[in-house]
């Protein structure tokens, strides 16, 4: 299972959680993985927590379901409390330090702290917060490649909303370059 | 090969029958499958086809009826408790032989029940969901690509053989996404003499009816439609089979059940037990003839569903329960996880499930 990666995105509904595992879902599968994307869809998401799951593997994937991510990226506080203790051992917590007050309890995952929503509120594009954590994901996990960035992007980015390309990229960019 | 897209399980259906020919859609929104209809609302009007959100369910699946008499393509969908507000309109399509699609994208029950992923109304589409003697063939994906490909299948088998085809998924099926290639082979044309499209004054009046009050009459009508069912379930049955070539444990499951069985097979074989799956793609016709074949290698059965075990039955009645048959289940939305299969594949390798 070592060619498998189990990511789970959590936190508020319109925090574009759900378009973030999308983004990695099209990224992999433009990489020639195999590749599940599965959405909360209870009332959660009307106002309250939501995620989505999203499975790239080299193998063809079994249940769309992920009980223990081995990656977790989470962007509220609730999330995190629910999810941490779900991470496989040795696996990733991305967190959104602007937004969650505490750090990760667990000593045998590798944790990272990014102030996204702050960062991404400072760079003028205040929704794209979920693309830099995004963007430090690739760097810490490489779950999917940094390279071609903009093949995962054209295929998630509504035609809606083809201006917010570059700045989805940029945020992104910014993630990956992000110490800490 | 094709480009493969992401898209959801229910976007999926609507674009496959589309491509299939269906330019008739009636719904009324439920969840977990509103996605068939938003989608269907959005490109029906381009291509010349027809939307229509009618005022309820009962009135949809009239609609259906009403564009099937004419010999046109056409489906619904909607989701468990929708359904059952359907089996007048499902009894109907049956006692008029005609070819209609229904997806059924399934939530816990009974009743107004929840809004999670369930496989409770088992019963109710492999039996027919209405009254009266009749069957519906009824698809079961378990994947986005499927969720696709058996669209394009249940259209032909309903014109193919004049009855309903139900597609029926679950919550997960519809709301997942997976990559789908859309290319399928052009659409069989069936001639239809019985439509209603109008005589020209050219030939008799087309009837399309239900109601036959003479005993002999309709007496006939039953059986002659039982002499298509036994058609059907000699020729159209589909299955999976995996790793059963050397197994002593026979899983079965349907959907989102066979996909977390896939799981547990693949552990249970690291720890050396010899578990394998027959998945049935047809629910009706249920693929008798593996699991019958199956009864003479296997030692066990595991039927793993998300209800509180209604498969089991045609699992036990298939087997002639030459062997035991166990059941693994949760029901009410919860999906069973791997690691509860394999403890049951455990359970029953060590001989502890009686």
């Amino acid at each position: 299972m070592s060619n498998t990666n189990r990511i789970l995105i959590a936190g508020f509904g319109g925090q574009g959680l759900l378009f973030a595992g999308k983004f990695l879902a099209y990224k992999g599968l433009t990489e020639g993985r195999q590749v599940s994307w599965l959405p909360s869809y209870g009332p959660e998401m009307r106002g309250g927590t939501c995620n989505c799951s999203v499975i790239l593997s080299d193998e063809p994937v079994g249940s769309p379901i992920i009980e223990n991510p081995d990656i977790l990226m989470v962007m509220n506080r609730p999330s995190l409390d629910k999810f941490e203790p779900t991470v496989e051992a040795g696996g990733y917590i991305f967190v959104d330090s602007a937004l969650i007050d505490r750090k990760v309890e667990r000593e045998d995952v590798k944790a990272f702290y990014i102030p996204a929503t702050q960062m991404a509120s400072d760079a003028g594009f205040p929704t794209l917060a979920n693309m830099i954590l995004v963007g430090k994901i690739i760097r810490e996990t490489g779950a999917v490649s940094y390279e071609d960035l903009m093949a995962g992007l054209k295929k998630c980015v509504s035609a809606r909303h083809q201006d917010l390309m570059d700045a989805n990229f940029k945020a992104i960019d910014m993630g990956y370059r992000y110490e800490g | 090969m094709s480009e493969k897209v992401l898209m959801k399980g229910n976007e999926a259906i609507a674009e496959a029958a589309i491509r299939c020919g269906c330019r008739h859609y009636f719904g009324y929104p439920i969840t977990p499958q509103t996605e068939v209809a938003a989608y269907m609302a959005k490109r029906m009007p381009k291509i010349d086809g027809v939307f229509l959100q009618a005022e309820s369910e009962i009135a949809a699946i009239n609609m259906v009826i009403g564009v099937a008499a004419t010999g046109k393509r056409v489906m619904t969908s909607s989701s468990s408790p929708g359904i059952s507000l359907k089996a007048e309109g499902l009894s109907y399509l049956a006692g008029c032989d005609l070819p209609a699609f229904v997806v059924n994208v399934q939530r816990g029950g009974p009743g107004l029940g929840g809004i999670q992923p369930s496989q409770s109304d088992y019963f109710q589409a492999t039996r027919g969901g209405g009254h009266g003697d009749y069957h519906m063939i009824v698809l079961a994906p378990d994947s986005v690509q499927e969720m696709a490909s058996l669209t394009v299948k249940g259209f032909d088998l309903a014109d193919k053989y004049r009855m309903t085809t139900m597609l029926l998924a679950d919550g997960t099926m519809g709301q997942m996404m997976e990559p789908v290639s859309l290319e399928f082979d052009e659409p069989t044309v069936y001639e239809k003499p019985w439509a209603v499209t109008g005589t020209g004054c050219k030939r008799e009046h087309n009837i399309v009816n239900s109601l036959f009050l003479k005993p002999e009459q309709l007496e006939e009508e039953n059986l002659a439609r039982y002499e298509r069912y036994k058609l059907i379930e000699q020729n159209e049955a589909m299955w999976e089979e995996y790793m059963m070539d050397d197994a002593d444990i026979c899983i079965v499951a349907f959907g989102i059940a066979a996909r977390v069985s896939k799981n547990a097979i693949v552990e249970a074989r690291k720890k050396g037990i010899k578990v394998g799956l027959i998945r049935p793609i047809t629910l009706w016709p249920f693929p008798k003839a593996p699991l019958a074949a199956a009864a003479d290698k296997v030692k066990a059965f595991l039927s793993v569903e998300l209800s509180m075990g209604q498969m089991i039955e045609d699992v036990e009645l298939a087997t002639r329960c030459k062997k035991p048959v166990h059941l693994c289940t949760r029901v009410g939305g919860m999906i069973m996880s791997p690691a509860e299969v394999l403890a049951k594949i455990e359970a029953i390798a060590k001989g502890d499930e009686a």
